[in-house]
This record gives C-alpha cells, sequence and structure tokens, in this order.
C-alpha cells in the first residue's frame, strides 16, 4: 500500500515506531513486506482452521446420530418397512440383528451385534484382512460383519439383509441387499451413503432403478448353480431373472455395483452363510 | 459513496444479476434447480457464505498482501463454506445428502469470488456484507424461477406439495423428465437471459465482431 509510511515497517525497531505497541506496528506495516506476508498466511491459516475443526468437532455427535439414523431408515427401506413418519428407533425392532463371521457363514457372540461398528472394523487390521484379487475396490475386507434377519410371526425366516459396500466411479458405495427367505431371491438394493454425480451415478438412488432389482435371482438352478445376477447393458446368456439394466450415462458407477454385487454375494462375501439359509438352517 | 445499501441490494436481482448479467454460477444453477426445496437451501447457503466472506475479507483488506491475496480469499471462502457443510450435514442431514457435492462446490462458486475481489477488497465491511446478501439474493432469484418452471413442469409439484397429478400417479399429467435432466436448465436460464435482455436492452453485451461489407470491383 503506497499510502502508508515505510518508517513504520515492522522491521524497523529502534525507531520511534518501536514505541508503539507490537500488534500497531503491525498493522501499520505495508501488506506487500515478505515478513508480514508470512505472517498472515499462517496466522489466517491458524484461525480458519480452528474455526473449521471447532465446527466439526461440536456438530459432531449430530451428525453421528443423523448418519445412524440413515441407516437404520434404510435398513427398514430396504426391507419394505418404512412409512413417512414412522417411529423408526421403535420400528427397527423388528430387525434381529447379527454378527456374521463371513469365511464360515455362522453367527457369532463374540460382538454385540447392536454396537458393532462395520466400517471400523472394516479399517481395523486384526478384524479384516487385505484383498489381493479386489474386484470391489474395497482395499481390505471385513472379517465379520452385521447382518439383520426379519422374521415372521411363527419365527420363520421373512428376509435376511446384507450390507454391501464397493467403489463406484468416485466414491465408495455404501449400502444394503434385501434377500427373500430362500436365500436367492433379490428382495431390494438400496445404498446409503455414496458421492456419485447426481443426475448420473448418483441415480443409484432412483426408485424406478431400484425396483428394477425386485424378485431378481443370484444364482441359477434356484441358488444351486452359477452366480449370475448382473447389471449391464444387454441381458446375460443365463436370462431376464439374473439382469439389471445399467444406469445410462453412469457406466463406470454401474460396473462399480455390478462388481460389488458380484463380490459380496461370491464365495468370498455371502455365499457361506447363504447355503445355510437356502438349507433353511436360519 | 457511489452506492446506497439499497442499490446494493436492489441490483444484483435485475439489473446487475450474477447469472443473467455475468453469466457466473451456472454450473451449480444447474445441478440444484431440479426441485425448489433444494434450490431454496442452495441459495441461503450461498447467500451467507457470500456475505460472510465479503465482510471477513473487507475486514482484513488493507492487511491482505496482494501477492497472496487471492488464496487469501479462498482460505476465508472455504473455511465459511466447510462450516456450513457441517451445519447442514448436522441440522438438515436429508438436503446435505441431496445436495452432496454442491455445498462443497460453493468455493469455485465464482458468484463468491467476484464479489470478494470485484466488491469486498476496497469497500467497508457492513457495505460488502450488504453486497454479498444482494448478489447472493441475486443468484437465488434465479434458483427459484428455474426451479418452479423444473420442479412444476418436471415433476407437477412445487415444494414437493403435488400441484399437477401425474399419469403415474392416476392424474393427468404427462410430465416432461427432461426438466428433471441438468441439461434442461441451460434452456430455461437461456430463455430467462433472453427476457431479461428483451425487458432491458441495455443489458445486451457488444458484438465481439463486426459484418464487414467488402465492395464488389
Amino acid at each position: 500500500m503506497s499510502d502508508q509510511d515505510p518508517n513504520l515497517s515492522a522491521s524497523t525497531g529502534g525507531t520511534p515506531g518501536a514505541r508503539k505497541g507490537f500488534l500497531r506496528r503491525f498493522l501499520d506495516a505495508p501488506a506487500d513486506n515478505t515478513a508480514k506476508t508470512i505472517v498472515v498466511a499462517v496466522g489466517l491459516c491458524l484461525v480458519a482452521s480452528m474455526v473449521v475443526s471447532a465446527a466439526a468437532v461440536s456438530l459432531r455427535p449430530l451428525q453421528e446420530r443423523n448418519a445412524a439414523l440413515d441407516k437404520q431408515v434404510n435398513i427398514l427401506q430396504v426391507a419394505g418397512l418404512y412409512e413417512e413418519g414412522i417411529d423408526v428407533a421403535e420400528a427397527f425392532t423388528a430387525f434381529e440383528p447379527h454378527v456374521l463371521e463371513l469365511a464360515t457363514g455362522t453367527f457369532t457372540e463374540a460382538y454385540d451385534a447392536a454396537s458393532f461398528d462395520d466400517r471400523a472394523a472394516a479399517d481395523d487390521a486384526s478384524l479384516s484382512t487385505a484383498l489381493t484379487d479386489d474386484p470391489a475396490s474395497i482395499g481390505r475386507q471385513a472379517n465379520f460383519v452385521t447382518v439383520y434377519l426379519l422374521r415372521n410371526d411363527d419365527g420363520s425366516l421373512d428376509k435376511v439383509i446384507l450390507p454391501v459396500y464397493g467403489y463406484g466411479l468416485w466414491s465408495t458405495l455404501y449400502g444394503f441387499m434385501a434377500l427373500e427367505e430362500d436365500g436367492n431371491t433379490i428382495y431390494g438394493l438400496q445404498f446409503y451413503d455414496h458421492a456419485e454425480t447426481p443426475g448420473l451415478g448418483a441415480e443409484v438412488d432412483n426408485p424406478r432403478w431400484k425396483a428394477l432389482w425386485r424378485d431378481k435371482k443370484l444364482r441359477t438352478e434356484e441358488g444351486q448353480g452359477e452366480l449370475a445376477i448382473t447389471v449391464a447393458k444387454t441381458p446375460p446368456a443365463a436370462g431376464r431373472d439374473y439382469y439389471v439394466d445399467a444406469l445410462s450415462g453412469a457406466t463406470l458407477t454401474s460396473r462399480g455395483v455390478d462388481n460389488l454385487v458380484r463380490f459380496w454375494m461370491s464365495d468370498r462375501g455371502f455365499e457361506p452363510f447363504l447355503e445355510r439359509v437356502r438349507a433353511g438352517d436360519i | 459513496m457511489a452506492q446506497t445499501y439499497r442499490s446494493m441490494l436492489v441490483d444484483p436481482m435485475v439489473d446487475n444479476n450474477p447469472i443473467t448479467l455475468q453469466v457466473l454460477g451456472i454450473c451449480s444453477a444447474l445441478a440444484v434447480t431440479s426441485s425448489l426445496q433444494v434450490a431454496l437451501v442452495m441459495t441461503i447457503a450461498v447467500t451467507m457464505v457470500t456475505a460472510f466472506s465479503s465482510m471477513f475479507i473487507s475486514v482484513l483488506r488493507s492487511q491482505i498482501p496482494s501477492s497472496i491475496r487471492i488464496i487469501v480469499q479462498m482460505i476465508v471462502i472455504a473455511s465459511l463454506v466447510i462450516v456450513v457443510d457441517q451445519i447442514l450435514k448436522a441440522y438438515a442431514y436429508e438436503i446435505s445428502k441431496t445436495l452432496s457435492v454442491f455445498v462443497g462446490l460453493i468455493i469455485t462458486n465464482c458468484i463468491v469470488m467476484g464479489r470478494a475481489e470485484a466488491f469486498a477488497m476496497k469497500n467497508p465491511p457492513f457495505a460488502s456484507f450488504v453486497d454479498g446478501i444482494g448478489n447472493g439474493l441475486g443468484y437465488g432469484l434465479i434458483l427459484m424461477l428455474v426451479g418452479t418452471i423444473r420442479e412444476l413442469f418436471g415433476s407437477g409439484s412445487l415444494f414437493g406439495i403435488t400441484i399437477f397429478e401425474t399419469v403415474n400417479n392416476g392424474g393427468w399429467y404427462v410430465p416432461n423428465g427432461l426438466l428433471l435432466l441438468p441439461p434442461s436448465a441451460f434452456f430455461v436460464i437461456g430463455l430467462l437471459i433472453w427476457a431479461f435482455r428483451t425487458w432491458k436492452p441495455e443489458q445486451v453485451e457488444e458484438r465481439e465482431y463486426r459484418i464487414q461489407t467488402v465492395e464488389a470491383h
């Protein structure tokens, strides 16, 4: 700033300017002074980072509660139990949560299903396995996941809700797949957390696209055959029962959904558990 | 001061509208106008960010070294946007999911940067704040106009309340699906610019070329 007196620059200690307070001298210094440029940059970054962290930390409990509630709403929706205005916490008691050991397909009592955190478990080296062949691009696969069972009044199995996740175009898509009691017929697939392109990849949330999943089959021959479900532009050889039309304009997101569904429903995913469901063991 | 507070608030509505005259902020205007509710939240978020970033930048303006002024402006704007994003996630979770990346993209919204650089660097804090509010509202006005057209004719509703009963729900209205897709906002904004410039011919830009007539020998 040319209109300021150059004698007042911050570096001139000992001149009459030194009798003013440090702050005054600093503020009066020309803005283009190199030392001042650095001080302004560092100071502003410090203040800005404090403001941002304060907002993030103070609002986190509310955000986490929203996210947990949203997850419950999504589980209710994928099971077809959600209606506008219902008491989510109460409706959610219809589900029977279990922590499942993927490799064996059996429930474990080692963790409390109500408080087990799937996402934290997938990052925990002791609870997850690094993948080398990784079609869903998830890096590490959790050894334990939370599944939700929905039973009929007589105690027989009605639906199973399985968590699935995998990489789309920009983000990891987290969702739930609901299967009928035969362990092979899809009731619904729904993602509750992703950051795909709105209008293109984010159309995975479009109700009309989600409706395509209803009554599709995972495997041929009543679940005994090959894993045939596919998201593609044309129906597979196995037929339309195993085909969900890919989203137009979202090739990579569709491919991501295809990969993650096929990965999680394969032998490395829920197949050991689904085998038991098909046998009527659950 | 050349401008009164009133003109700072009112000018960006029509006479100096950031979207129709300056053609800034088009990207987000395409993305968030398929429903009015989302457009309204985006308007509020952009208005708040523009107003407060202009105010803070104006407070700091004599201390901002010109060599790093754009970075300083970006830091102020980005911090405010993150705070707004955090607040939305805490108090309007559903809407923040719908807005998804577009809240973050307010940082790159040319309107915010434009006001910081063009106005707040030269004017006192309160005037900059008012100017920010005015420009945010000017942006919002167009967003709401476009949103009204797109939601009404694209899904037969306003603010999610059914106005035209659509065929899918057993009514008579066949919704125009194109209006729900981002490209339709180009058409609507283009028509709005045409309407504004027909109404106020002084907004028409001068041609960048001149048609030369060459004399034939």
